[in-house]
């Protein structure tokens, strides 16, 4: 199911291993304590994650009318950019490209896919790309979990200096990182990647079969109160658990859960507000990083007082 | 209620049309409705996913009219879950490309309020672009 590697991470001689980032749109803006976070995180687990020079928009959603090839060029362009990377020494024999974003993981892997598995499809991109060298195939697109999975969670644990003990926070997965079944890095009915990597944190992680259940996405757009209703269900279950918070890796999963509980809540007055954290700001508390990684001032649901209560910040 | 369907070219037509599109054989599916059982947006459709199946496999382009196939998301629930591995979510997206391909768009860009453009990511608004405007 999952499509984990298992090379051991290249590192330089000053301990760290560089790999090509692919950011996005959305983490530069409403998911920069995303990025933040993130950033720091892999730092402290001696990764670098380098930014590709010159990347651009990965298209958001995958093509997938079968004729439309022109959508995956915009995709296609940010490997090349992996291949210059490689060719210019920013980093030494290295085609991991590790995204944070949900969408953009899911967006550039089919294109990847497409590209691996139809020369046809490859040939005619590359020239229409004809200002670009061509595109050899051969980057493989990871998400950021799966190159935690990679490094083992036991590492990380080691790392923890400040266990997130007794707090109880229910994983929510969504779509983009567990389908389509090629796509995705986990069991797409019943996935454990983010428990798990909870569980190192000394986290408390709660299951709730919403994990992997559709937050609407950009149906948020058009119809916020049908959004509004799938996070309820969503958010009311985790708490039936007992969870008092939920992590995610999708910004557009952030938005819908968090700053739509405005929706959630005047269509469900008993309702009570739960916050929604990046799994990565998490692990930013559990590391002790500094309080200038975690970005709480993007959250729309203010995690501070719960984390205040559970003495995980400081008063 | 038993209504009579007489099928002619143009419904063949209108068949190959959308699988040439998704890329898939939507005459496979035997409405078992595993699809509509585990679609997260089924209850706000006006068909579900296993009736617009069912409706394109007969060629009726009537199936274009229905709201469901807009509110489709994409989240691939029933293309992981189709025992005849049919991927759904690509016939709805061949339905949605049939219109917007008349350069008729389902969304107004100018009708969302200004302080939801002002919080909105920019994921939202990109793939809302993509999979609502032609």
């Amino acid at each position: 199911m999952t499509t984990t590697k298992t090379e051991t991470t290249k590192t330089t001689p000053t301990g760290i291993a560089k790999i090509p980032y692919y950011p996005g749109c959305t983490l530069k803006t409403t998911a920069k304590n995303f990025e933040n976070s993130a950033i720091a995180t892999a730092r402290a687990l001696g990764i670098e994650l380098l930014e590709i020079p010159r990347w651009n928009c990965c298209g958001t959603v995958f093509s997938l009318a079968d004729d439309d090839l022109i959508h995956h060029v915009a995709s296609v362009r940010n490997f090349v950019r992996v291949q210059e990377m490689n060719d210019y020494g920013l980093v030494k024999n290295e085609n991991r490209l590790v995204t944070l974003c949900a969408m953009c993981f899911n967006t550039l892997k089919s294109t990847n896919l497409r590209m691996k598995n139809n020369a046809e499809d490859l040939s005619k991109i590359n020239d229409l790309m004809y200002r670009e060298e061509d595109y050899q195939g051969k980057v493989e697109v990871l998400h950021f979990l799966e190159l935690l999975k990679s490094l083992g969670f036991e590492k990380i644990r080691d790392r923890v200096k400040k266990p997130l003990k007794g707090l109880k926070i229910a994983p929510y997965y969504g779509c983009m990182i567990l389908r389509p079944q090629e796509i995705g890095i986990d069991d797409p009915e019943d996935p454990t990647i983010q428990k798990d990597l909870l569980e190192s944190l000394g986290a408390d992680p709660i299951d709730t079969p919403y994990k992997r259940v559709c937050c609407g996405s950009y149906q948020t757009v058009k119809e916020k109160n049908i959004v509004a209703e799938l996070a309820y269900d969503i958010l009311s279950h985790a708490q039936k658990e007992g969870a008092e918070a939920l992590a995610t890796v999708c910004p557009l999963c952030a938005f819908n859960l968090d700053n739509r509980q405005k929706e959630v809540k005047a269509a469900h007055p008993d309702f009570e507000e739960i916050p929604i954290f990046y799994v990565t700001q998490l692990m930013a508390i559990a590391f002790g990083l500094g309080n200038e990684f975690y970005g709480f001032d993007q959250n729309y649901i203010d995690p501070r007082p719960l984390l205040k209560k559970k003495a995980l910040i400081e008063q | 209620m038993i209504k009579k369907v007489e099928i002619t070219s143009e419904n063949d037509k209108f068949l190959n049309k959308v699988n040439e599109l998704s890329g898939e054989v939507v005459t496979l599916c035997d409405q078992c409705g595993t699809c509509s059982g585990g679609c997260p947006l089924v209850t706000e459709m006006d068909i579900t996913p296993s009736q617009w199946m069912r409706l394109v496999q007969l060629g009726l382009k009537e199936v274009l009219d229905f709201k469901a196939i807009w509110l489709c998301a994409s989240c691939f629930t029933c293309t992981v879950r189709c025992p005849r591995k049919i991927d759904v979510s690509k016939v709805a997206e061949a339905l949605r490309q049939i219109i917007l391909r008349k350069a008729i768009d389902y969304i107004d860009l100018k009708a969302i309020p200004k302080d939801e453009l002002a919080c909105l990511p920019q994921i939202a608004l990109v793939s809302a672009c993509r999979k609502f405007t032609g």
